[in-house]
């Protein structure tokens, strides 16, 4: 967990001597895969950036768009994977922690909060239940004591994350363009470190989350306190409005020596500071353990000696440390003191850009058999599958989880978590939507089209809320990039997410890469989460009660793809077929189209059609509306397919809206004259949901009955570890 | 009129309750610090949700001791209408204000959900404008909204019509159901849902009326028109 010897070569001939130990500390953790993005940086180029609410200033941690009106919207994305593996609520939490303060290192106060959390299959893996029970508490203790509402998320389960765990999260700010911190020095500026003392918690943290997780490593896990980083987060916002602030980062992977070297890098200056003066938790740290410890809920900021006596009556209010550790000097160095002894003197230029790697690619072997179908025995009764299929944990309801985050706290929240995208008003009568996706079983079975499935997911869920997508965040997990048939997947679906990106011009606005992520069963699934943010001008489409009589209609061919369904994977425990792909110029057509339907105001709610197909898609309509359904197979467009498999097939661009009758010629022109795929499948009425193929009946379940298996088989799996069906 | 909000370190539902009682209400409204002084001139004090010092011995009680709540108390003897909301609530009872305990939710988990309320006494400053057993669609946000009453403390509050609002269905393991009280002269209650989060229809999906009474009551106690 240090330097690898070409490295330190390549420091000594760069500097022209032996390294110290504290500069040895420093390079190690600013070089690490976490800090640097060594292997990734070089080709995270390719995503399109820019776009014409994208708002671009210097040293900023995370993406800003302008919403209109003097207003911005900041997001990013964040994982907390290697430290949540080992101790879920800490590292969970401090998760949260990272993100929130990205977001307010630009000014912004943030608004909410997202997060994706991936574990081993919990039916069988106890140590997967406690970590996913753990991480989701993390969560929930720290957002709801900063009141940042969670508001939306996802969490699926697999066995390719067994004894580890995937913890990202993602937040948004919302804020004034004009508070926008412009990041800049002066002469004689000074550089503050404001916050939470400095502990030996975390030492070590960026390289440990850039190593493969052999061996459990407790002092690299940070120690969450929300209640500071909530003062933490007042005091700056208070900072900021008094203009105190010239330049600000937030401490994360790498602590002192990344925030101090990038800071000096991105503003192309130097930056002096005395360990002894960073307020710290314990008497005696080494100069090492204070540079690169990674305790929490602490800030760097730079401004004036004249400013700094106002900053500092802030932080005497809210009672949170603030110490003047250093000045801007302007040679461009990371110059480290202890008293009057120098312990690192290096170039931040040196310190903040490691030598991009170019690693070797190879496509993996297992993809060449990876779309060859078994036989698979035939399903006798579907109801009873369908049943099975409710209660699984990857479809179960997750209001266990998001039950236990405030939802609700700074009163934005117009479409609750539990739908398709979560919806918060902004100050200027607009909405935003967002949400988070990804699909680790679409992923393996071929990395480009499973990435570029969850961009589309997460787009389709946006829209569903009447959004149209302004930008997107990605966040690239992948096992250990030395491996070529590893790296080969991630540049796979970055070139898929790249292209979607492209044409659809969606600016990617943040992101983020976690390598190394390795179980003791080998590496895991590639998993790219995306979110995409969208932007509504007028109202949001707000489910509305589905009423007896109301039609169900679905837009979007259903194919013969079923590779890395549920249905493939968790009913017939079978890995492979042929992966879902998007067809770019449909999936536009059907956003438009649903955009158009919803701005006319002509449907009570729409849907995607994901995770388990047509069959939980109605299903999940019908119960949380607490109505029946009668489906006809036989009408859904697509290709001619079994039963099961129109069932059950995972096709993109599949949305269903649900109307009062009397819009459905209105519907029905608007989609003919876009030339879309569509098809009314059925009517609301009763209380049975029921699949009909010609005349004969395939699934009838009673809505209430399936209703509290889907609801209750999760808490019923996680607490008293019973299986509902 | 003035409200006065009090603001604690880790209040974070004091911008939300600033916002409906200015913006939704047009009510005069200023925030307190914990560490400040409750001016003479105030009409009512509302004590918003959070986590007042984080909160991690007991909901409250660090909060109780604070130097903003010795004025409190002397403005609740004075009979000026008092409001604590979850943390609030949380607050008054660790301050002695109000009686019982607010103990973990019987789910040991943090629980945000709607639910519903059932108005059992219309007499206080903050209820005066709803009927009787009228209903209140609201949402809860706590881990520690447990409310707990011994018996002698039931037959008291019974007695002395201090229950102010119960739960229509049992969310938590309230005693009684009970989601909030009052004190024996009726100005100082104390609630775990949050009204604030219910009054405006946008983010309501129910109905955001009933909750929007509860304000309306304090506007009548005070001579406010709408």
């Amino acid at each position: 967990m240090s330097l690898e010897e070409r490295e330190l070569a390549e420091l000594k001939s760069k500097i022209g001597r032996d390294p110290t130990s504290t500069e040895l500390q420093i390079v190690a953790a600013e070089w690490s895969e976490h800090c640097s993005y060594k292997s990734s940086k070089r080709h995270l180029k390719m995503l399109p950036m820019d776009g014409p609410l994208v708002i671009n200033e210097t040293g900023y941690d995370s993406g800003v768009l302008d919403v209109g009106d003097g207003y911005v919207v900041t997001a990013h994305i964040e994982s907390h994977n290697h430290p949540s593996a080992v101790e879920p609520y800490g590292g969970a939490a401090t998760g949260v922690g990272g993100v929130i303060r990205d977001i307010l290192s630009a000014g912004t106060r943030p608004i909410a909060i997202f997060d994706g959390l991936r574990f081993g299959d919990i039916e069988k893996d106890l140590q997967a239940r406690w970590l996913f029970k753990n991480a989701v508490t993390g969560i929930a203790d720290y957002g709801n004591c900063l009141g940042i509402p969670t508001i939306g998320g996802e969490v699926e389960f697999d066995e390719c994350y067994e004894n580890y765990a995937l913890v990202d999260v993602a937040a948004l700010g919302f804020g004034k363009k004009e508070n926008l911190i412009k990041n800049h020095v002066e002469k004689d500026d000074i550089v503050v470190l404001m916050g939470g003392s400095t502990g030996r918690d975390g030492i070590g943290g960026s390289q440990f989350a850039s190593d493969s997780l052999e061996s459990e490593d407790r002092s690299a896990v940070q120690i969450p306190d929300p209640f500071i980083e909530k003062l933490i987060i007042e005091a700056v916002l208070q900072a900021r409005n008094d203009g105190l602030i010239h330049a600000m980062k937030d401490l994360g992977g790498g602590g002192l020596s990344c925030a101090v070297s990038e800071t000096a890098d991105a503003m192309d200056i130097g930056i002096e500071m005395d360990v002894d003066k960073v307020h710290t938790r314990e008497s005696d740290m080494h100069p090492d353990e204070i540079m690169v410890s990674e305790s929490q809920e602490r800030m760097l900021i730079v401004t004036s000696k004249s400013k700094f006596k106002k900053l500092e009556e802030i932080c005497n209010k809210f009672r949170i440390g603030c110490s003047v550790i250093g000045h801007v000097t302007f040679d461009n160095n990371v110059h480290i003191k202890k008293g009057e002894n120098t312990v690192a003197n290096l170039s931040a230029d040196v310190v903040a850009n490691a030598t991009l790697l170019d690693l070797p690619s190879k496509e993996p072997t297992y993809l060449k058999t990876i779309e060859d179908e078994k036989k698979f025995e035939p399903i006798s009764d579907y109801s009873k599958l369908m049943m099975t299929l409710l209660a699984s944990p990857n479809i179960a309801s997750k209001i266990w989880v998001y039950g236990q985050y405030d939802h609700e706290v700074g009163i934005r929240t117009v479409v609750k978590p539990g739908t398709d995208a979560s919806v918060l008003r902004l100050d200027n009568g607009k909405y935003l939507s967002a949400k988070i996706d990804g699909n680790p079983k679409q992923c393996y079975i071929n990395p480009r089209e499973g990435a570029i499935g969850c961009f589309e997911e997460a787009c389709r869920n946006v829209v569903c809320t009447g959004a149209r997508p302004i930008g997107m965040l990605d966040h690239l997990q992948f096992g250990n990039p030395n491996d070529p048939e590893i790296f080969w997947t991630f540049l796979e679906s970055l070139k898929g997410l790249t292209d979607f990106a492209k044409f659809f011009k969606i600016p990617c606005v943040g992101g983020k890469v976690s390598l190394y992520n390795e179980t003791p069963t080998g590496s895991i699934k590639p998993t790219p989460v995306i979110g995409v943010i969208g932007l509504i001008d007028k109202k949001p489409s707000v489910p509305q009660k589905i009423s007896s009589g109301d039609c169900l209609l679905i837009i979007g061919d259903t194919k013969n793809e079923l590779g890395g369904s549920e249905y493939f994977e968790y009913v017939h425990k079978f890995v492979g077929g042929k992966c879902p792909t998007v067809n770019f110029e449909d999936s536009k057509k059907n956003m438009e189209s649903v955009l158009s339907i919803i701005d006319k105001n002509l449907i009570k709610s729409a849907h995607d059609c994901s995770k388990g197909g047509l069959a939980v898609a109605v299903s999940e309509i019908c119960m949380t509306n607490q109505i029946g359904c009668k489906v006809s197979l036989d009408k859904v467009p697509g290709e001619k397919l079994d039963v099961d498999r129109i069932l059950f097939s995972e096709s993109h661009s599949r949305y269903l809206l649900s109307f009062d009758e009397k819009n459905l010629s209105d519907i029905e022109s608007l989609l003919k004259t876009n030339k879309v795929s569509f098809k009314q499948i059925g009517q609301f009425d009763g209380e049975q949901i029921q699949f009909t193929d010609a005349s004969k009946l395939i699934i009838d379940l009673n809505v209430q009955k399936v209703h509290k298996i889907w609801l209750h088989a999760l808490p019923n799996l996680v607490l008293h570890g019973k299986k509902t069906v | 009129m003035k409200v006065a909000v009090v603001v604690f370190p880790g209040s974070n539902c004091d911008r939300d309750m600033y916002h409906v009682l200015t913006d939704v209400f047009h009510l005069d409204a200023e925030y307190f610090w914990h560490e400040k002084e409750l001016p003479k001139n105030i009409d009512a004090v509302i004590l918003p949700g959070g986590f007042s010092y984080g909160d991690r011995l007991r909901s409250g009680v660090i909060a109780a001791h604070s130097p903003i709540i010795k004025d409190v108390k002397k403005m609740a003897e004075k009979g000026i209408p008092v409001l604590g909301v979850c943390n609030g609530f949380q607050i008054l009872v660790e301050s002695g204000l109000l009686p019982g305990a607010l103990l973990k939710n019987e789910s040991l988990n943090f629980m945000c959900e709607w639910t519903s309320l059932i108005v059992e006494n219309n007499k206080t400053p903050f209820t005066n404008q709803f009927k009787l057993d009228e209903k209140i669609p609201i949402p809860i946000a706590n881990g520690d909204g447990r409310y707990y009453a011994d018996d002698e403390t039931m037959k008291n509050l019974k007695k002395k019509n201090q229950i102010v609002f119960r739960y229509n269905e049992s969310v938590n393991g309230s005693t009684n159901r009970i989601a909030g009280v009052c004190n024996e002269d009726g100005n100082v209650v104390g609630m775990m849902p949050h009204p604030e989060r219910a009054v405006e229809s946008d983010i309501n999906p129910n109905d955001n009326k009933p909750s929007s009474l509860i304000f309306e009551s304090l506007m009548a106690k005070m001579g406010v028109n709408k």
